[in-house]
């Protein structure tokens, strides 16, 4: 009784969970334009997404601002996190806290004033300024991330590496980079899936010459679901599907 | 023969903030010896330590090793290796990487590798494990894996830093012979840090004692145990009672000290005078107890007090007795065949007094 309860509830909760998006990727099949009953087994949204161009080109920028965005926050993120464990200086306390508060602050927040800044500053919204905007709010998740996995060692090993022979680039070479590799890794995952859905923030600090996918998509749902959106969605959802587990098998064969 | 240092410190000051964590200090460790550090916490042994490997740069003073001035050099780039207490073995890497992590730093080739890491694993006896990773080990194999990763680079000196203290009773017991026998296989000098005095006194050569970063008393064990220079030194080896006196008398080598109304005959070390207050140091094991009115058979003068706490260790009999006088005074018994009435009952009245020259006086 006990137990079949248990299984009724934990299935609740995967049903609720999966139930939208499995319905989504039903329907990227289905022949009917518009109706929400079953017209039959299709794949002509999936060759109507592929030949929307302006559609293709917005999911290339995404990805390309995704990825370039990540890496660079992953670079400075995870110096950041080192220079925070490795060295004491003056306002480390504070500015380690700021990270927080960045990463606690609404997006709504983050887009307004970004966009405040870059107009102060004069520069032209659009690739660039979202590049910079990416990186800024993906960067708090890799320092976190990458600082919560240093701080669990023993700073011992940073000296017994110094004591055995090893400089400073050797230490970080074969001590320290082999022992953070999964955390970079997670923060750069985290970054790329941060990156590649949002909008708010987007929508705020984008110019109207680089248009991205969430935001296309955005404007496009406002004049109803087209079908061609669930087949793209439906390769998302595969697509990080792929990235989850592809980063799982990782950080599994790092430990 | 006058011998060489191979390690000198002198005067050496580290601050950490406000705190002097080592004091002008001056030190000399010989080749081959094994020196022990001992000291409570926080009395700067372990800075002591970390500034013979170059981890702490002195304020003041300077370090030499084999008469070369070593102040400034990074710790990658000194002839030294540390044990530290907690291991830090690397997570991510066997036992035997882990072991040859030194050598591959200096470039060593690949033959000569394996031929050391191998060596070094035989010395500190963990065949078997080379493919094992840290966290696969129990606390005393990562031991003996901190110890051949530091051996393995033939140090000139090698420092261990509380090593055993992470090790229960038993295994601790073991690692003392084990790290004895270590020092005398491989012959390198030793410079062992610890609060723990009796691992201080089974293991070492020479004993500095430590005290709010000055070296209180150097010297070999017994010395340490038996002549201490200063109350510090002797309450912090071992147990020991402390009696106050005054000189009454002083005779050629000797002194006649009066403790509670009682003259007691003393060594005259330290040019005692006549009307000089003392303190008069007894270990518990050189008191010796007889029963009231029966003192020692009869000779000599005696404290009286009555028992107040009786403990069978098995080996001995620990006392605890209270003096007329109101002192604590704290008495080992040991066993003897000539000696077979060394049972005593709680309340019991006693006498306690000592053999000539068995006392320090200070």
């Amino acid at each position: 009784m006990n137990r079949t309860f248990r299984y009724l509830y934990l299935s609740a909760i995967y049903v609720c969970l999966y139930l939208p998006i499995l319905i989504l990727v039903i329907y990227s099949f289905n022949a009917s334009r518009y109706s929400t009953n079953w017209q039959g087994f299709t794949l002509q949204w999936y060759s109507a997404l592929f030949s929307n161009t302006s559609l293709m080109e917005a999911f290339r920028n995404s990805l390309l601002v995704a990825f370039s965005s990540s890496v660079v926050a992953t670079v400075i993120g995870t110096l950041a996190a080192l220079a925070f464990y490795r060295y004491r200086f003056w306002g480390r306390q504070i500015m380690s806290s700021f990270i927080y508060v960045v990463m606690m602050s609404p997006d709504i927040v983050m887009g307004i004033s970004l966009l405040m800044f870059f107009i102060i500053l004069g520069v032209q919204t659009g690739a660039f300024t979202l590049l910079l905007a990416h990186i800024t709010f993906c960067l708090p998740f890799v320092v976190v991330t990458v600082y919560a996995r240093i701080s669990g060692f023993d700073r011992n090993i940073i000296d017994v590496a110094k004591d055995l022979g090893a400089s400073e680039m050797q230490m970080f070479r074969h001590i320290m980079l082999p022992m953070i590799i999964p955390a970079i890794i997670a923060g750069w995952l985290l970054s790329f899936t941060l990156s590649l859905d949002d909008v708010i923030v987007s929508f705020f600090t984008t110019g109207p010459s680089f248009e991205i996918l969430p935001l296309k998509i955005y404007s496009m749902v406002r004049l109803g679901i087209k079908p061609e959106i669930n087949a793209l969605s439906t390769v998302m959802f595969f697509l990080s599907l792929l990235t989850v587990t592809v980063s799982h098998l990782v950080i599994k064969e790092n430990r | 023969m006058e011998k060489v240092p191979i390690v000198r410190l002198r005067g050496v000051t580290k601050r950490f903030d406000d705190v002097v964590a080592v004091d002008t200090l001056d030190l000399d460790i010989y080749e081959g010896e094994f020196l022990t550090l001992l000291g409570p916490s926080g009395c700067g042994k372990t800075t002591v330590l970390r500034i013979i490997a170059g981890f702490e740069t002195p304020d003041t003073g300077e370090i030499f090793m084999n008469g070369d001035r070593l102040t400034n050099i990074p710790p990658n780039k000194r002839n030294v290796n540390t044990v530290f207490q907690s291991y830090a073995l690397f997570p991510h890497m066997n036992v035997f990487d882990n072991i040859a992590f030194g050598l591959k730093m200096k470039q060593c080739d690949k033959k000569s590798i394996q031929e050391e890491v191998r060596r070094a694993i035989d010395i500190v006896k963990l065949s078997g494990l080379e493919q094992r990773r840290p966290f696969q080990l129990s606390g005393g194999q990562q031991q003996r894996v901190a110890m051949a990763r530091a051996i393995v680079n033939k140090p000139k000196v090698l420092l261990l830093d509380e090593p055993l203290s992470a090790l229960d009773y038993r295994l601790r017991q073991e690692m003392q012979l084990e790290l004895k026998r270590l020092h005398r296989q491989l012959g390198i000098t030793f410079v062992f840090v610890t609060h723990d005095q009796v691992e201080a006194i089974s293991m070492s050569d020479r004993i500095a004692v430590m005290n709010e970063g000055r070296i209180e008393q150097i010297g070999t064990p017994i010395t340490i145990y038996e002549e201490p220079d200063n109350m510090f030194v002797a309450r912090f080896v071992g147990e020991i009672n402390v009696f106050d006196g005054r000189v009454k008398h002083v005779e050629n080598g000797s002194a006649q000290v009066d403790i509670h109304g009682q003259r007691f005959k003393v060594q005259n070390k330290k040019n005692l005078f006549p009307g000089q207050d003392v303190t008069v140091l007894l270990r518990p094991e050189d008191i010796m107890v007889s029963p009231n009115g029966n003192g020692s058979g009869g000779e000599g003068p005696a404290l009286s007090g009555s028992v107040d706490e009786v403990i069978y260790k098995g080996k001995t009999v620990d006392l605890i007795i209270t003096l007329d006088q109101g002192e604590t005074i704290f008495v080992t018994q040991f066993f003897n065949e000539d000696q077979e009435n060394v049972v005593y009952s709680q309340g019991q009245r006693v006498d306690v007094d000592w053999l000539y020259g068995w006392e320090v006086v200070l």
